[in-house]
């Protein structure tokens, strides 16, 4: 349960957990607390009520700074330092953690090959001489650095034109499968839940209203996400 | 001008003594205005109640006649008396105004999702302030320096008239004997001197902004 300022309650009864291999989507309207439901995941929101746990620990027995450290945080509006290089963004938590030079330069040429963006040619170029989606895959390279067993991810592809969506979608569920990540993932498009997720949930402002596998999911009887499922049709056929 | 020039070259040795007394005075006071004014600008951003009794406090010294100010100060046991020493005061609370703008202004101009990011990557504060919230806030910070010295240099020039020298000193000596040449002996070096550290500070302000610094605007936009 978390209140919000003004008094209202967020998530009354909400219950979810992640599996530590799997990708949970939750899709809901904007506002109805999917940011919220993430920041209570690394402490940066606290619960009024009930209790979150990572690895088994309740957040507000974890340190934040080192639950943060363990948790790769993918947001909305990227959040590149803009005052850093590609290679500085994505070896910043490695370096935050103490590593070696050396081994702060491997990680970072790794995790850029991984997100097709080769150091070489990228490493040196700043945030703003790069694209939305360059700009995007730096940011899942650099919730990925410290080798996370948890991702957060904050509509990460929302401000993306549909085609470099798309490709990124695809690289993202590949990406996915081989590291055998535990991932929670917010977004309002239920195409993106459906396409990511290994279970989809609908957020409501009373809370998880629905949450299945993607095929159980479309089929549900849940009024609201029969609604939504709906929107989908009419995109599709319109 | 033609008796301006001549002055100043027959009166060389003082006019450089007198330059060096003003520079110092203001390059003293600037440096404790930042350390002390970047700290309380930091504050400031942190804490709520900081922010209006800093900011509060910082307007209102800017609003004292500066004349005034060199006469209050006077009086004051241990940073007051006749002499540079209460001129330093005097300047550095001039200089504290602008710093402490630039450095609030400057962090709160971070953009949230930055700051933002730096926590949820496991940034301690004191980590964040350092690699990302002052290099982003610094060319910000330095234009409140600039301003800060500009400020100083006009001030410095009342200094002399609690005895703590500078050009000043020509000025006063130059409106006692109702002699303009003498009076531009201490106005125009000054207003150089204005000119040459505003330049100067201008320079290094460009040479510390972040790479991506200018194109920050860029990044908002959905691509």
């Amino acid at each position: 349960m978390y209140e919000i300022p003004d008094g209202r309650t967020l998530f009354d009864g909400l219950s979810l957990s992640v599996r530590p291999d799997e990708t949970v989507v939750l899709v809901g309207r904007s506002g109805v607390g999917k940011t919220t439901v993430l920041k209570l995941v690394n402490r940066l929101l606290e619960p009024h009520g009930g209790e979150v746990r990572v690895a088994g620990i309740r957040t507000t027995d974890w340190d934040p700074v080192a639950l943060r450290r363990r948790t790769g945080y993918v947001i909305q509006e990227v959040g590149l330092f803009p005052h850093l290089t590609v290679a500085g963004n994505v070896g910043l938590v490695p370096d935050l953690l103490g590593w070696e030079r050396g081994r702060i330069v491997e990680r970072t040429a790794e995790l850029l090959a991984l997100v097709g963006l080769p150091v070489e040619e990228f490493g040196r170029r700043y945030p703003h001489e790069l694209s939305g989606g360059q700009r995007q895959r730096v940011g899942v390279a650099r919730a990925l650095a410290a080798d996370p067993p948890l991702l957060l991810l904050d509509e990460p592809f929302g401000a993306l034109d549909p085609m470099t969506r798309f490709d990124l979608q695809r690289e993202f569920r590949e990406l996915m499968r081989r590291l055998g990540k535990a991932a929670l993932f917010v977004t309002h498009d239920v195409r993106e839940a459906l396409a990511l997720g290994g279970r989809v949930g609908l957020l409501t402002a009373g809370g998880l209203a629905e949450i299945a596998s993607p095929a159980d999911f479309v089929t549900s009887n849940h009024p609201e996400v029969r609604a939504l499922v709906g929107t989908l049709d009419q995109t599709q056929n319109g | 001008m033609g008796d301006l020039v001549g002055y100043l070259r027959d009166h060389a040795g003082q006019v450089a003594g007198l330059t060096v007394e003003h520079v110092t005075m203001v390059v003293l006071a600037v440096v404790v205005a930042v350390v002390i004014g970047v700290p309380l600008g930091i504050a400031a951003t942190r804490w709520r109640r900081w922010e209006r009794v800093v900011m509060g406090t910082s307007n209102v010294l800017q609003t004292i006649p500066s004349l005034a100010l060199f006469g209050f100060l006077i009086p004051v046991p241990f940073i007051g008396g006749v002499g540079a020493r209460t001129a330093i005061v005097a300047l550095t609370l001039y200089a504290l105004l602008p710093i402490v703008r630039g450095t609030h202004a400057g962090i709160r101009g971070v953009e949230p999702a930055v700051r933002e990011a730096g926590l949820g990557l496991g940034m301690t504060g004191g980590q964040l302030l350092r690699r990302v919230e002052l290099p982003l806030a610094a060319p910000v910070i330095l234009s409140g320096v600039r301003v800060a010295t500009v400020i100083s240099v006009g001030i410095a020039t009342i200094a002399a008239a609690i005895g703590a020298g500078g050009l000043g000193v020509y000025i006063f000596q130059g409106l006692a004997m109702v002699n303009d040449t003498v009076i531009l002996a201490g106005a125009v070096p000054a207003a150089l001197l204005a000119l040459t550290a505003d330049a100067l500070l201008g320079l290094l302000e460009r040479r510390i902004t972040p790479a991506g610094h200018a194109d920050r605007r860029v990044e908002r936009r959905p691509a």
